[in-house]
């Protein structure tokens, strides 16, 4: 009978492992619907804030800020990256990682220096292997991320591009496009990329207080941190759909392997209780 | 019927209120406002305290604002509430933090990357134990 308590030890422990995954599944599932509330919860700002500057850049041709400047040559590069905190969430930070090291390689060719800024932990793991410059980290952020939590990790970055150490800047996140697909996507914050917006026929201005300039300049960082904070909620739906769907067919596979566990316990049992009867038999008939 | 102003107050989190005021109070940066409707075009900084906003039937809804932007258009007010009590050298200290956290953990003091690492070490380990067995089999075999 070694074999088939060998074996029925190993059910079991498939069995408990599928009971984790089962659950991670069901929190997973629960977390996702919340977090993608917050994704559509976070929206309205960003673009209300985008209809103000859109207009504020019309009303003041005069003053142009620096984000909002055409562009300079480039030399360095910035990268915000979007990762989750945690792993058992399918290829979702891989992906990410595999399409930033792709975009890396090019900037390389062309003689860019890339440096980068980390969101959760994974991101950063996988700089401390990986290499490279990392100005500025943020991790644990949970999951419901506060914008208090990124001010200094966008500020870092957007000082940098003022002090011109840095040309560019990008973000590096997953776009949620359904439960089922999560797409990386690497997105461009400053320079401004300009949207297209029609051309403002009225001839009015706004009353500014104190002046146009100091309001422009904290909606342009505001805006800059609400894209990064859109971007992190996202994301941060991104990882439970994954890890939903992760953990769904991880417990399949260990249903699978259950079920097949479970024809060769009943074997070799029924092999075992042959055996035993048969040296009865024998015994019985040396007698 | 009273002329009305719609007015949204919204903050990076989420929308806070939305509807239609005879009148909304706030305390800009150079002190406090009552925007009526038909308000002229004006934008300002807000400073910590109370949007208030009387609705039409007379009831007054208060928020707190921790800071942020007011936009003021002639049918619409528009409050872009921060969620995070901002100043010059606050933004600063969470700067300086975020670097320092940065400079720490690539010093290699945190324990997730210990782990990380010696994962990836373990799992080269016994790719290699594996192909040692492998070859064993096939002399023996």
């Amino acid at each position: 009978m070694a074999g088939a308590k060998e074996v029925r030890t190993k059910i079991a422990s498939i069995k408990s492992t599928q009971k984790i995954t089962k659950a991670m599944q069901m929190v997973a599932a629960s977390k996702m619907r919340r977090a993608q509330e917050r994704m559509s919860a976070s929206k309205p700002y960003a673009e209300k804030m985008l209809s103000v500057i859109s207009h504020l850049a019309c009303a003041t041709p005069e003053y142009r800020h620096s984000f909002m400047a055409v562009e300079r040559s480039r030399k360095r590069v910035g990268f915000i990256i979007i990762s989750s905190d945690r792993g058992l969430c399918g290829g979702l930070n891989s992906n990410l990682f595999r399409k930033l090291i792709a975009e890396v390689k090019t900037l390389h060719a062309a003689g860019i220096e890339p440096v980068f800024c980390t969101i959760g932990s994974k991101a950063l793991a996988f700089f401390r292997r990986f290499g490279g410059k990392v100005l500025g980290q943020a991790t644990h952020l949970g999951d419901k991320p506060h914008i208090e939590s990124l001010i200094g990790t966008v500020k870092v970055m957007l000082d940098a591009f003022e002090a011109k150490e840095i040309d560019a800047l990008y973000v590096a996140s997953n776009e949620f496009v359904n439960t089922m697909t999560q797409r990386p996507v690497i997105r461009q914050l400053v320079p401004l990329v300009p949207s297209e917006q029609a051309a403002m026929p009225l001839h009015w201005d706004y009353i500014y207080e104190p002046d146009a300039k100091t309001v422009l300049d904290s909606l342009l960082t505001r805006y800059i941190e609400a894209l990064v904070y859109q971007g992190v909620v996202e994301n941060g739906a991104c990882e439970q759909a994954a890890r939903m769907v992760a953990m769904k067919s991880a417990s399949d596979n260990a249903g699978e392997l259950m079920g097949e566990l479970q024809l060769i316990y009943n074997k070799a049992r029924q092999a075992a209780i042959t055996q035993e009867i048969s040296e009865i038999v024998g015994g019985a008939a040396a007698v | 019927m009273a002329m009305t102003i719609h007015v949204d107050i919204v903050s990076a989190e989420g929308a806070i209120h939305s509807g239609l005021a005879t009148m909304v109070f706030a305390t800009a940066e150079l002190g406090e406002v009552g925007i009526a409707p038909r308000h002229t075009a004006f934008i300002s900084r807000l400073r910590p305290g109370d949007v208030r906003v009387q609705k039409e039937n007379g009831e007054k809804d208060h928020f707190y604002v921790s800071g942020g932007m007011i936009e003021v258009q002639p049918m619409a007010v528009t409050i872009l509430a921060d969620t995070a009590i901002r100043a010059h050298d606050l933004d600063e200290a969470a700067a300086m933090e975020v670097k320092r956290k940065a400079e720490d953990a690539l010093a290699g003091h945190a324990a997730e990357f210990e782990y990380a690492k010696a994962q990836s070490e373990l799992a080269e380990a016994i790719a290699q134990l594996r192909a040692i067995e492998r070859m064993r089999k096939m002399k023996t075999s």
